[in-house]
């Protein structure tokens, strides 16, 4: 027999979403979020808050509730941490029962977990740091295409990254003059390139148009190098209609690659065109135009470690990840704390690299971590110590930029590349020794020597935005 | 600094992958990579191909992978055994991972003539 009654009114949040006895499930749902509440509002009662909101709650009590079992549906604040060096905000952990959420939806997980509770009024800001999606989640969802492993096998490409460029001039060129920039890269000795991410289908030079050159890049340059060579043609259209036509194409040409863009082209456009992929026999290259307005500021938005994870669900085999060195933003310590989330089948928790929970991936495959934007030779040694053999290190005007073009540029790259890895096989701190290793190596590649001569004093040497927390 | 290559137009290299781009390497650098293979557990094997099939996913073994193999002695006389009984075939050296389901390690130790 019931024993509650309706009572109509507004309730503190704290009396029903406050639980800090409760010990999480292992099928629960775990999130992290950073909230900076308004000034005067208990901790409390904003972790509350953001549970309710993120959840089951509203503002007011109303009698349909006594309808449900809300005890079983209810999201729950069952932590709360101070934030290190930081005095205005902290840490609330929550956790949502694995009912409240489709199978195989991120889209649904994050239209409830970072839905209308970022712009609740008692919240001056809030950044949701992790989430913890249990394994029993993670087995509902499709993930990548193919995954590391499989990318390996098909292309017979081991024991280093990976080497690609994304075409230059971004926008402007015609299909047949990007065909050609395409070709010269691939037969110097990079094994991918990429369209940019502004390239879709502009009226300089159409999908269609663009795509049959480049497919002629490719086979080229296959026959005439022996080796296995892509590009990432991409498939980011207005519609999905348009998007999936380009995707068959781009099959029909021959790439074993297509490319899309996960955060403006949208998580329920990414997994369906993951579904393609993995029907078709293709990779998918995840570019992330976008991240930077949602992860950069340190207590509002979502850190790239969550849209990470929900990529990998999501599905896709590669995901640019920043490259620590290189023109755009990305702390060492934390980029390494989500290139494990790509890669790795369990990640431990782990606060020096941003990782609030421990995170067990199962049998999902792993995703590449693209390094791109700035990079040239001399960072080689340091991209293959941070990003170890499964990335794709892509060097676009460190490619093309090259006194002798784009093929000789190419395998200046491929040079350092492989000097960088045959040294640290050898036990060599790569790093620390890169000028002698770079050096050595451009005794029998003229290439190299002009690249190394051409990049010598370039450096993106500025502090990063969005630190880790620590005191 | 020269504005182009000196000896005319680039040429387009035929190469083997991983380590194609460097020069052949000496006995000690091999026996360096064998070293490394065996030190991160993976198992060292052998397959060779004619060159015209080189592009082929699947390369002939060279006996079975060599399971439980530590001496880097061993791996160095199996390659060259190979390469003595097809000196016209390309030799490559893998590592298996079977963490990964993938291979560490693979480049062409003997190059064949075509």
């Amino acid at each position: 027999m019931s024993v509650k009654k309706y009572d109509a009114g507004v309730k503190e949040y704290r009396d029903m979403y406050w639980t800090p006895d409760y010990v999480p499930l292992d099928t629960d749902l775990l999130a992290c979020f950073k909230c900076t509440g308004q000034p005067g509002v208990p901790r409390e009662e904003v972790a509350a808050a953001v549970a309710a909101e993120s959840s089951t709650g509203t503002w007011s009590t109303v009698w349909s509730e006594l309808l449900t079992d809300l005890e079983y549906y209810k999201g729950r604040a069952y932590r709360i941490e101070d934030v290190p060096g930081d005095n205005e905000s902290f840490y609330a952990f929550i956790a949502y029962p694995i009912d409240l959420f489709e199978e195989g939806s991120v889209v649904n997980v994050l239209t409830s977990l970072v839905g209308n509770v970022f712009g609740f009024k008692a919240l001056r800001h809030l950044r949701l740091e992790d989430i913890r999606f249990p394994i029993a989640y993670i087995k509902t969802c499709g993930g990548p295409p193919a995954g590391i492993q499989l990318e390996r096998d098909r292309l017979g490409k081991y024991g280093r990254p990976m080497l690609g460029a994304t075409i230059k001039p971004k926008l402007g060129l015609s299909a047949k003059n990007y065909g050609r920039a395409v070709y010269e890269c691939l037969r110097g000795g990079l094994d991918m390139t990429k369209d940019d991410e502004n390239v879709n289908s502009q009226p300089f030079m159409r999908w269609r148009d663009r795509f049959e050159f480049v497919g002629e890049a490719i086979q080229k340059a296959e026959q005439e190098t022996g080796e296995r060579k892509g590009h990432y043609l991409n498939v980011t259209a207005p519609d999905p209609e348009q998007m999936y036509e380009r995707a068959e194409f781009a099959k029909e040409v021959g790439s074993p690659i297509i490319m899309h863009d996960f955060l403006t082209g949208g998580f329920t456009a990414n997994t369906g065109l993951a579904k393609w992929c993995r029907k078709n026999g293709m990779l998918l290259h995840i570019h992330r135009a976008m991240h930077a307005v949602i992860d950069r500021h340190p207590k509002h938005g979502i850190h790239f470690r969550v849209l990470a994870k929900c990529l990998r669900l999501s599905g896709g085999d590669h995901l640019h990840t920043g490259t620590v060195v290189g023109k755009l933003e990305g702390d060492r310590q934390s980029t390494l704390g989500f290139v494990d989330q790509l890669r790795e089948s369990f990640v431990p928790e782990d606060r020096s690299r941003g990782v609030f929970f421990d995170q067990d991936w199962g049998s999902m495959p792993g995703v590449m971590a693209v390094a791109s934007g700035g990079i040239h030779v001399w960072h080689m040694p340091a991209l293959v110590t941070i990003f170890g053999d499964d990335s794709m290190l892509q060097f676009g005007g460190g490619t093309q930029g090259h006194p002798w073009g784009n093929a000789a540029g190419a395998a200046a790259n491929r040079v350092a590349l492989e000097a960088s890895v045959k040294a640290r096989n050898q036990g060599r701190e790569i790093e620390k020794e890169a000028r002698d290793i770079l050096t050595e190596a451009a005794r029998h590649s003229p290439e190299l020597a002009i690249a190394m001569e051409t990049w010598k004093e370039i450096k993106f040497e500025f502090d990063t935005v969005d630190k880790l927390d620590v005191g | 600094m020269p504005l182009q290559n000196a000896t005319g137009d680039y040429q387009t290299k035929s190469t083997l992958e991983t380590f194609g781009f460097l020069p052949p390497m000496s006995q000690e650098e091999i026996y360096d990579q064998i070293a490394y293979i065996l030190a991160q557990g993976w198992t060292p094997a052998i397959e060779h191909v004619h060159p015209s099939q080189s592009t082929d996913v699947y390369w002939t073994m060279w006996k079975l992978p060599f399971f439980g193999q530590q001496e880097l002695e061993d791996v160095v006389s199996e390659l060259e055994a190979c390469h003595r009984s097809y000196p016209d075939h390309h030799v490559r050296l893998l590592g298996y991972d079977s963490y990964t389901q993938s291979q560490g390690a693979c480049f062409v130790v003997f190059q064949g003539r075509i």
